[in-house]
């Protein structure tokens, strides 16, 4: 991997998703683009209203179906469209990045900024940044085989169900 | 479904670098798509012709461009979707111009990605459904926030267009920054004889309420029906009794209050009425200066008033007003100077600003339009202008230029040869700009007839020496060191936007940029308007202007309004959220949630609760649709499918390219 003026030049694209807010940041991507700041091609932005309309599963579903990494932006806090749809956007995100590593999902493959309508520059620098970032982390490993379910918890259910009543957990609860 | 895909070259802004034949024969194999072009100019008449004609030809229910950003072109698309007797909402864009073609080079590359966000619009469309828009009710008042010369213009256009109009001013008296100035520019006009009217004109339209010494509180509502709360704050003068005499400012024994409308040039009663021209003409108490207020003793004022309209014991009220529009006009502020240690950081009395030497040259002022020095009271005999005092420098954060200090710069200093004929007065300039009409022509006049010495450079440094300044600086094109004695020195300070501005963009819900200026909703085509629907702007609080394209946007903030008015029944945007009553479990959590209120309870037949969206209150913001455990409510054209349909499209484990 080579950096150029902190453009990625020549190498493999990855698959960066980013969910921005229709009123500051999807604005900032397009300042950014009429100012022809020069960005990594790896990105692909879904436009949503409000950074308050992303669902974490939204998230979820992007890392887990193959996104090396996935970047929410938003309006600067007290600079929302609607008043105070990034607060609760930044509570769940925030609570969504503690709760990757339990996932086996390197947090670091998901980032959320705040970037305004007039901040093409900055758009260009949190895009640069984040995607050098994954590159540096490189593909994200792929699910394989089943859905994982079966490998985990078949054969304690399994278990569980031969010994019906008397199996441990059984035990606990009654305790 | 069957959907067309329209590639757009957009002359050469995408097709330089994104292969659009190439995306548009990729997008055909993507599903439901039917019919896939590319165009030269889609936004053009034969362009959208073009499309209308497809949609007729192949029986198309849904439409994707891929063209440039929809915040730019989705409405006209829309418009033509319509004309071509589909949905307006069967129309979704992919961004492959400010998203692809303009951030990269590689054609190759920005012709994958230009695929991958055509196919991401086609998935999302195929769960469009038609939506339709419901009409409400406008209430024809508009509030205009600031009572300067943009706010004046709009409020009186709008009032004579016989539209009832608020204005909402946080000085004592409505003027703004023009009516401290003495003359204008190019024209020298005496800018109080050409405000004076329209302020007087504004107390007794019977169009227009006034609340001066009142600022906003609260706003709530949507475009066409707004409810605001205006804090009138104390002045301890009942103005319904004031007759605006005179007598208390003459009696007042506490006469050290800082004289705001003189800049502090020099100091005021603690009680009057800031300037002789102002509206309203009522006097007022500054408290912090009071001795009443302060230490419980004195209230001359209350004992010679001859209507007994002094009122000590006066509380802040709070009005509510229910309006359709908002015009913003907050202006601006001065950039606080005294962080520029080289010139003295304020510690030299003979340095003033622009605004300070405005006030000492205007026959209404403090020195009765006497120029005089602030230390002896001496006339100076050598002025020296500094420009770009908190313009164009990055060092203090303030990169942009404030436009018009040049301008009156060089009428200061032909003012200053006016009032003395035998003084000296030096510019030191970075660039003269002055584009404008009579502009140019009036600086030259500056220097040719006036004599007003121009040295191109920058001071490093004022200091003392006796009793006149040293300003050294630098002329850049003499290419030497220069040093002059001045007697006075005036600074053209930049403009700020003015203090509170981004608490009320808040309030506004409009958004402002790092200075703290409002942000239009397009740099060209929307200078007046802003993105939330029927809040308007109008002069520097948009960014730095003079007085002339003030009063044009004060006129064009009032043509919007108009325009909204003229319409009796507004149309709802229908991309908000719907219950699904059958998945509902009333927990209500989407009620608490929604900024607006704009979820409420209801109970259906059985009698249990369920959840209610009222159509014309909610926004569109879907932050109810996140929040909802059961995913009952679903913001329209947003739902989770569709932007699930989205994530799809774009992350397939098989998928290569």
């Amino acid at each position: 991997m080579s950096a150029r003026n902190g453009v990625l030049s020549d190498t493999r694209e990855l698959r960066v998703v980013g969910f921005l807010c229709n009123w500051c940041s999807y604005g900032g991507a397009d300042t950014a683009g009429v100012a022809r700041f020069e960005q990594p091609t790896d990105l692909r932005i879904i436009r949503v209203p409000c950074s308050g309309r992303i669902d974490p599963l939204f998230i979820m579903r992007a890392l887990v179906s193959g996104a090396d990494g996935v970047l929410v932006s938003g309006c600067h806090p007290r600079d929302c469209h609607y008043a105070e749809g990034n607060y609760y956007a930044r509570r769940r995100l925030e609570l969504l990045k503690q709760f990757l590593p339990i996932t086996g999902i390197d947090p670091q493959r998901f980032e959320y900024t705040w970037v305004s309508a007039s901040e093409g520059a900055r758009w260009q620098e949190v895009v640069t940044k984040f995607t050098n970032r994954i590159h540096e982390l490189g593909p994200a490993p792929r699910m394989q085989g089943g859905s994982g379910y079966d490998e985990l918890c078949l054969k304690q259910i399994e278990e569980g169900v031969k010994q019906g009543p008397a199996c441990p957990c059984h035990k606990e609860r009654a305790l | 479904m069957r959907i067309g895909v329209f590639v757009c070259h957009c002359g050469s802004n995408i097709a330089a670098t994104v292969d659009c034949p190439s995306v548009a024969q990729a997008a055909k194999l993507f599903p439901d798509v039917v019919f896939a072009s590319d165009t030269m100019y889609a936004c053009s008449e034969p362009g959208q012709d073009a499309i209308i004609q497809a949609i007729k030809e192949h029986r198309l229910d849904g439409v994707v461009v891929a063209s440039c950003s929809p915040r730019m072109h989705e409405p006209t698309f829309r418009r033509a979707l319509e004309r071509a007797g589909l949905n307006r909402y069967m129309l979704e864009m992919a961004n492959i111009r400010e998203h692809v073609s303009w951030i990269g080079k590689n054609k190759e590359l920005n012709t994958v990605k230009a695929t991958e966000l055509v196919r991401i619009a086609a998935a999302k469309l195929r769960l469009n459904t038609p939506l339709y828009a419901n009409q409400f009710d406008v209430t024809k008042r508009v509030l205009v926030i600031g009572g300067g010369v943009a706010g004046i213009q709009a409020a009186l256009d709008c009032a004579d267009a016989g539209i009832q109009v608020i204005m909402v001013e946080r000085d004592t008296s409505i003027g703004g920054k023009m009516a401290k100035l003495d003359k204008t520019f190019p024209t020298v006009d005496c800018s109080s004889c050409i405000l004076g009217p329209k302020m007087v004109d504004v107390a007794q339209h019977p169009n227009i309420t006034l609340y001066a010494a009142s600022e906003v509180e609260e706003i709530s509502g949507y475009v066409g029906n707004f409810d605001v709360k205006v804090r009138r704050r104390a002045t301890y003068v009942n103005w319904d009794a004031c007759t605006g005499c005179g007598l208390c400012m003459e009696k007042c024994p506490s006469k050290k209050s800082y004289d705001a409308f003189n800049e502090g040039v020099a100091p005021t009663a603690a009680i009057g009425i800031s300037f002789p021209q102002a509206i309203p003409k009522k006097a007022s108490i500054n408290a912090e200066f009071c001795m009443k207020l302060q230490k419980g003793k004195c209230g001359v004022c209350a004992k010679i008033c001859p209507t007994k309209c002094i009122d000590f014991e006066q509380q802040d009220t709070i009005v509510s007003e229910k309006v359709g529009a908002i015009v913003a006009a907050t202006g601006y502020d001065l950039f606080d100077w005294t962080v520029y240690n080289q010139y003295g950081g304020g510690r030299y009395p003979d340095v003033v600003t622009s605004l300070q030497y405005e006030r000492m040259m205007n026959a209404s002022g403090p020195t009765a339009g006497h120029i005089k020095r602030p230390s002896d009271g001496k006339e100076p005999k050598r002025v020296v202008f500094i420009q770009c005092v908190g313009s164009r420098d990055k060092a203090v954060d303030r990169p942009y230029c404030s436009g018009f200090c040049c301008m009156y710069t060089a009428k200061q200093a032909v003012l200053t040869k006016d009032h003395i004929p035998d003084s000296d007065s030096y510019v030191f300039y970075m660039d003269i700009r002055s584009p404008g009409k009579g502009y140019d022509e009036f600086t030259r006049r500056a220097q040719e007839q006036y004599g007003v010495q121009y040295v191109r450079g920058r001071v490093s440094m004022i200091y003392p020496k006796g009793d006149v300044l040293v300003v050294r600086g630098a002329d850049t094109l003499a290419g030497t060191q220069v040093e002059v004695e001045a007697d006075l020195v005036v600074l053209a300070v930049g403009i700020e936007s003015s203090k509170g501005a981004p608490h009320l963009a808040e309030k506004l819900r409009i958004s402002y940029d790092h200075y703290g200026f409002f942000m239009e909703a397009h740099p060209k085509l929307k200078p007046v308007e802003t993105n939330t629907a029927g809040v308007y702007l109008a002069g520097c609080c948009q960014g730095p202007k003079d007085i002339p394209t003030s009063v044009g946007q004060g006129s064009a903030a009032a043509a919007k309004v108009l325009t909204l008015f003229a319409k009796d029944k507004l149309e709802s945007d229908p991309q908000i959220s719907r219950v699904n009553q059958n998945r509902c479990v009333g927990c209500l959590k989407c009620t608490m949630t929604c900024p607006f209120g704009a979820v409420k309870d209801v109970k259906d037949r059985a009698g249990n609760t369920k959840a209610e969206v009222v159509e014309t209150v909610c926004q569109g913001c879907g932050i109810c649709t996140v929040t909802c455990p059961h995913g009952a409510i679903q913001l329209q054209h947003f739902t989770d499918n569709q932007i699930l349909a989205e994530v799809n499209a774009l992350c397939q484990p098989e998928m290569e390219f």
